[in-house]
């Protein structure tokens, strides 16, 4: 290793380690929905940024699903040019700020960094992080030119993928509209994440931001049911529609007592907190009921967020049940972390099967079973087996199900033409994006099923190209 | 709050609201043009029945609102069309005219006989289904409070005449994002946002469904009450 000098030797952290990310106490945190993470300061970002080995071959690109130039934005922090870095990032993903956050780093770009095989990676995610801060710090240019292109385009639905592939087409000088079912546009973005991971000024500078870029949003319109794909081209005049819509519709588990009280899905226990504020009740309209003791079931992002809102929401216990063991986890390791400091307490290998109620059909209690580890199963990892007579009672006064969620049939319902494959995303060509459909393009969790923030960005970075190629070209 | 009427060529939607929550107050607050932000729809599936039959569309409170627009384009679709409104009393019948316009046979229903038959909606129901052959309905539709539409499918259960049921749980967005208005029908779970709001009435859990109608009862009134003190601004 280098020789530490200068201000380095006042960090408090080994070289050999990521810089931490500071934070906010955890027994305050879980009061309140503001952000946990409190950023980098400049300091922290020059020290993290030099740890980087400057690789001949920079890996870390490899392992990021947009291939973001990253040791090069990372060379202009240590650089001190964060004008360089932030536009370097903003060139490969337009929404730096939401990734930096929400991206599973360690399962990406950090697990593929040098640095990782011997020490701590380079931590990339809390970098890009602190760029789109500072970008988002700087006072705004001169506003872009109007936009001069003739073909106007339409994005359905205002989540990653649309914004992305709004920006991208604004920037090429079309006229957008973006269609929104919800009254805000952000999609999960908006309704899923909650704000002590994403606070919402941040979605709302990168849509303000679209917005400067002439990009118009329409809110309340459920395209399929308000207005008919169909009728986008033929009444409203669009020359291209990008559906994102993202995978909205949740999974239940069939097992008895779902519909009792006290019963949601992860969507709906998040909604009414995110999109509705129900954490402000009675301020607010929209309730939410929370009891003491809350069961989160699943074990990805959503979960943590469903278990970390539950305890922020008043629950003194609240708790993660998950049939399969921790190594089958698919939370970002951070959000883990963080559940554990704010007193979550996982149940691994624990299978519910039935929640249980009162005479008043109120939830009482989740029945689960113990269970092994056997062989793996289709999808590679170890299938749980239930372990004979091992059947117990979590009590509980809520259960929130958090077991995945599919593309929501609506438009393609709707739309005739619009092919599907049979779990219900659509069917597209894989270099455009272009579906069934003729200059319908689609990206996002509506192709993919739920997956993550910078894959559907980059899908729909990729249609927003395909669409002014073939725009241009006239096909 | 229910949609009455629209029409598409002036782009006009007619809603009937009945002010019970805070949703409701706020409408009741308004004044003649004032605006809201934006109202989303239609959602949901129509009722499907073969055309050519006797319908007969019962309907309690806001129900009868809901009732106007469905039976006349019954009517249209060439269905001999009957409605079956209730109320307490007389002067609780809502749209009384406008209902006789558009169907074939108005049948008004009051508890204290203040105005036509002196009962039940589902006792009425009940008579046309003994009665004459040619009073017995083919279709029946139950829209209006859980326990009007459960007594209307108890009523026609063993019958064998198709009966649908207008259920309209919590529910949040409206586009099967929530989960919120699941309902089980028949044993299987189903979104009333995007699969209803029309279920075969004898296939509906109504023990569910009205537990589940109850979920937010104590803060609604806690949301209603505080809004009526702090006014409707």
């Amino acid at each position: 290793m280098p020789a530490v000098r200068g201000w380095y030797e006042l960090m408090p952290v080994k070289r050999t380690d990521k810089t931490p990310m500071p934070q906010r106490d955890a027994t305050d945190r879980a009061q309140d929905f503001d952000e946990v993470n409190e950023g980098y300061c400049f300091a922290h970002a020059m020290f993290e940024a030099e740890r980087c080995l400057r690789c001949q071959d920079p890996v870390c690109m490899e392992g990021c699903p947009v291939r973001i130039p990253i040791s090069d934005f990372v060379h202009a922090i240590a650089a001190g040019d964060l004008p360089r870095a932030a536009s370097i990032l903003r060139t490969a993903n337009p929404l730096p700020a939401i990734c930096g956050r929400v991206c599973p780093q360690e399962s990406q770009c950090e697990l593929k960094c040098h640095m990782a095989k011997r020490f701590g990676p380079v931590a990339v995610g809390h970098l890009e992080r602190f760029v789109a801060d500072w970008e988002r710090s700087q006072p705004l240019g001169e506003s872009p030119p109007p936009p001069w292109q003739s073909a106007r385009i339409a994005v359905v639905g205002s989540g990653p993928a649309g914004l992305v592939c709004a920006g991208q087409l604004a920037r090429q000088g079309y006229p957008v509209t973006v269609y929104e079912a919800l009254h805000a546009p952000g999609g999960v973005l908006r309704y899923g994440i909650p704000e002590f991971r994403l606070p919402n000024a941040i979605l709302d500078w990168e849509i303000d931001a679209l917005k400067r870029l002439g990009v118009e949003f329409i809110n309340n319109v459920i395209i399929g049911k308000t207005i008919a794909l169909d009728d986008l081209f033929d009444r409203h005049g669009f020359s291209a529609v990008f559906i994102g819509t993202g995978a909205g519709l949740p999974k239940f588990l069939g097992i008895p007592g779902e519909n009792l009280n006290g019963v949601y899905s992860a969507n709906e226990f998040l909604t009414r907190i995110n999109l509705m504020q129900a954490f402000q009740f009675p301020e607010a309209d929209t309730p939410l009921k929370v009891g003491k003791r809350v069961a989160v079931i699943g074990s990805g992002n959503t979960a943590m967020d469903a278990v970390r809102s539950a305890r922020r929401m008043g629950a003194e216990q609240a708790l993660v049940v998950y049939r399969r063991s921790e190594a089958e986890m698919t939370a970002r390791v951070e959000e883990y972390h963080h559940a554990i400091e704010e007193g979550v307490k996982f149940h691994w290998l624990t299978n519910p099967v039935e929640v249980i109620g009162d005479d008043d059909g109120w939830v009482t209690g989740l029945k689960s079973l113990r269970m092994e580890l056997g062989e793996p199963d289709e999808s590679g990892r170890a299938r749980p087996v239930p372990i004979e007579g091992s059947e117990f009672v979590f009590p509980v006064d809520n259960v929130v199900l958090s077991i995945g969620t599919t593309p929501n049939p609506l438009l393609a319902k709707t739309t005739p033409g619009l092919a599907t494959h049979s779990w219900g995303g659509l069917v597209v060509d894989e270099q455009k994006g272009e579906t069934s459909r003729r200059r319908v393009y689609a990206g996002g969790d509506a192709v993919t099923g739920a997956a993550t923030v910078i894959l559907a960005a980059g899908a729909g970075k990729s249609a927003a190209e395909a669409i002014h190629q073939d725009l241009s070209a006239g096909l | 709050m229910t949609i009455t009427d629209y029409d598409r060529d002036r782009g006009l939607v007619t809603i009937v609201v009945q002010e019970v929550g805070v949703t409701t107050r706020y409408l009741g607050a308004l004044d003649e043009g004032d605006e809201i932000l934006d109202i989303v729809g239609p959602l949901g599936e129509a009722p499907q029945f073969e055309p050519g039959g006797h319908v007969i569309g019962v309907g309690g409170g806001y129900g009868a609102a809901a009732l106007l627009c469905l039976m006349r384009e019954r009517k249209q679709q060439g269905d001999r069309t009957t409605i079956i409104v209730g109320a307490r009393q007389k002067d609780l019948l809502i749209l009384v005219d406008e209902l006789r316009e558009v169907c074939d046979n108005l049948e008004l229903c009051t508890d204290d006989g203040s105005t036509g038959f002196k009962g039940l909606v589902t006792e009425r129901l009940q008579q046309l289904i003994d009665g004459d052959q040619s009073e017995r309905p083919d279709y029946v539709l139950a829209i209006g409070p859980m326990p009007m539409m459960r007594a209307v499918a108890d009523t026609t259960r063993t019958t064998g005449i198709a009966t649908q049921a207008s259920l309209d749980p919590l529910m949040i967005d409206g586009t099967g994002m929530c989960g919120g208005c699941r309902v089980t029908i028949g044993g299987e779970v189903k979104f009333a946002c995007v699969d209803g709001p029309f279920f075969d009435a004898h296939q509906v859990d109504f023990d569910e469904a009205v537990q589940r109608s109850k979920m937010y009862v104590k803060e609604e009134a806690l949301a209603a009450c505080r809004r009526s003190e702090g006014g409707m601004s």
